[in-house]
């Protein structure tokens, strides 16, 4: 394209200048952004002398928000895609006793269990996948049947092998591994020290750890938290792939007939949040040292609210991974934050109901104003 | 005349026991305007899907720039350069122009082996092709929703060329546009057929098929009604064989032997 015609587009005077208001208000991310804002003021104002923003409260919340940004991340290009997956949370059960069970109670190497536990996982989501196109159902309800047929599962067979629902001693079976320590360990360990040497970081003053400090390192899980955002991120703006999930989402039989493979990018959204789910379980896992048949137990609502409080629309098509990723971060803190605060914590289920309805009416406006509807 | 690109001989589709098409056939030159009139349930739908390969005829045959054709999946029709614009289906709303342009085409380049969607280029050429067809956007990210109906027809319609239709077929293109829109629609129609591409213009409304035809082919009940050039047929008749084949007799005078 020439410069001249770059130039002629840019003259003509019959388009109207939109106002950068406007622009940056059909953001998905906008509504998340300014609740990020709001939240951190509130509990600035609120929480400030509560340890909350000290170094280890720092890393109580983040690690929260660390855990709900992991499920929504698959939870929000699956949405995108157009639909939904309500097994997030019994899978999490189930991949974590499947590691607990292979690596602990059969005694197999932990690598094994966490590749295992990998394959059978994505494998469901496949299956979920694979039965929403089939049978042309909504996703709703083939993953609904899979969040009961999931959970009494992990717990039937963690009954039938071990007569418990709680299988500990990973962390001992896990010593040693090479795979592990990708979901369980820590990293930047020396920084740390140097930070608490710096006076930065605070340290224990007593008890056997006294001197080291309060802080020893970031957690893998966060670390995964900001791999999987970039990686998604970047997937879904700057990709032809990316482009594939919106249009699935957007509208399946036009993407069809342009020859997108709509099937294709469902299904492996279904995988992909699937991956997800385990990765979230083995970090658990990992950092308890035992798995449970009850883990998991409603993630799969906490990552579509994050989702939706991101800016994505429940119909698919629209959303954003960074506003997915900040609404999992106003998750988070709030949670903690009330705690810090010395807030009643049950109020925190009231704030999340407020808060989602508030953002699905927000969503629904700027989507009628992309779109021009009334 | 240049010889046709497509060419349906005796085209028949059975659904069961339902006879969609019962022999149908019908030629489009590169660069004429070919209408598809009929009324609702004629077959129009039908014969336009086993030109685009979505349906594969029962009976019948397909010359496709001279050679025998037999498409299995649409996708083989397009990579053929035969493009099929769906009223409705054409865009995405919520996606931007230049997103939506190159849905399912997208360029890509590659950074450290890796390959990304180019945006850049995206954007150039759909502002640069948008320009041609006379739509003013205020960006190549503005989304699809914020276009007026025969503005989404028109971007369909340039995607479909730009990535190198020959045919082009229009499923109705008009039928829910008001009176501004569907000139802006059939202006677009001028203007791909001028590029030397062949258009199938498939409505019910006689007034937009004459306005830029260059033949008519009437179906009714699953069988041609005639086909007439431009100027041999007045809009009243081309009316009353689209309501039925009322006047058949009084017409066959006038269709000048091309049935």
């Amino acid at each position: 394209m020439s410069d001249q015609s770059v130039t002629d587009i840019d003259q003509d005077e019959r388009i109207k200048q939109t106002s950068r208001f406007r622009k940056a208000l059909i953001r998905p991310e906008l509504g998340s952004i300014c609740g990020t804002i709001l939240v951190f003021i509130f509990f600035l104002l609120v929480a400030r002398d509560s340890g909350m923003f000290a170094a280890d409260g720092i890393m109580n919340w983040g690690v929260v928000s660390a855990q709900f940004t992991i499920i929504a991340v698959g939870a929000c290009l699956l949405m995108i895609a157009g639909e939904f997956d309500l097994s997030v949370g019994s899978m999490i059960g189930f991949s974590g006793i499947v590691i607990a069970l292979l690596s602990v109670t059969w005694g197999l190497p932990m690598w094994i269990a966490i590749l295992v536990a990998f394959a059978v996982a994505m494998s469901i989501g496949w299956l979920n996948g694979y039965l929403v196109i089939k049978t042309g159902l909504p996703s709703f309800i083939v993953t609904l049947a899979f969040l009961y047929i999931l959970r009494g599962l992990t717990i039937f067979i963690a009954i039938s092998t071990t007569n418990k629902t709680i299988i500990g001693g990973v962390r001992k079976a896990a010593e040693g591994d090479w795979l592990a320590p990708l979901f369980g360990g820590k990293i930047l360990n020396g920084v740390f020290v140097w930070l608490a040497d710096m006076g930065l970081v605070e340290t224990f003053v007593a008890g056997n750890r006294a001197g080291q400090p309060v802080v020893e390192g970031i957690p893998m899980l966060i670390v995964w938290a900001i791999a999987l955002i970039v990686f998604a991120h970047i997937l879904l703006t700057r990709t032809k792939f990316g482009n594939w999930i919106f249009a699935s989402g957007g509208d399946a039989q036009a993407a069809r007939y342009t020859g997108v493979p709509v099937n294709r990018v469902k299904i492996l959204m279904f995988v992909f949040t699937a991956f997800c789910a385990t990765v979230f379980a083995t970090c658990q896992v990992m950092e308890f040292g035992s798995a449970a048949a009850d883990r998991g137990l409603l993630k799969e609502f906490e990552a579509i609210i994050s989702v939706v409080i991101g800016g994505a629309l429940l119909t698919g098509g629209y959303g954003s991974v960074i506003g997915a990723a900040l609404g999992a971060l106003i998750f988070g803190v709030v949670q903690q934050g009330l705690f810090f605060a010395g807030v009643e914590s049950s109020l925190f289920r009231v704030f999340l109901g407020a808060i989602l309805l508030l953002a699905v009416i927000l969503n629904t406006y700027i989507r009628r104003m992309i779109t021009g509807e009334k | 005349m240049t010889e046709p690109i497509i060419q349906m001989k005796n085209i028949e589709k059975h659904f069961g026991a339902v006879i969609a098409l019962a022999g149908v056939s019908l030629d489009v030159v590169p660069g004429e305007c070919h209408c598809l009139l009929g009324d609702n349930g004629a077959g129009k739908s039908t014969f336009i899907k086993t030109m685009s390969g979505v349906h594969k005829p029962t009976k019948g045959e397909i010359f496709f720039e001279g050679k025998p054709m037999n498409f299995d999946r649409p996708r083989d029709a397009i990579a053929a350069g035969i493009a099929t614009v769906y009223q409705d289906l054409a865009m995405i709303p919520l996606m931007s122009v230049s997103r939506n342009f190159f849905m399912g085409n997208e360029p890509t380049m590659k950074i450290a082996g890796l390959s990304f969607f180019d945006h850049k280029h995206a954007n150039d050429v759909t502002m640069e092709e948008m320009n041609k067809m006379g739509i003013n956007l205020r960006g190549p990210d503005q989304a699809v929703g914020t276009l007026s109906g025969g503005e989404r027809q028109t971007v369909a319609i340039a995607r479909a060329v730009h990535f190198g239709a020959k045919i082009l077929i229009l499923d109705e293109p008009t039928s829910a546009l008001g009176v501004r829109q569907t000139s802006n629609v059939l202006a677009t129609v001028d203007k791909v057929r001028t590029k030397g591409i062949a258009v199938v213009f498939i409505t019910h409304n006689v007034r937009h098929a004459l306005a830029v035809g260059d033949r008519f082919t009437v179906l009714d009940r699953g069988k041609t009604l005639g086909t007439a050039k431009r100027g041999e047929i007045t809009p009243e008749e081309l009316q009353d064989m689209m309501a039925g084949g009322r006047e058949l007799a009084t017409l066959e005078g006038s269709l000048g032997g091309t049935v």
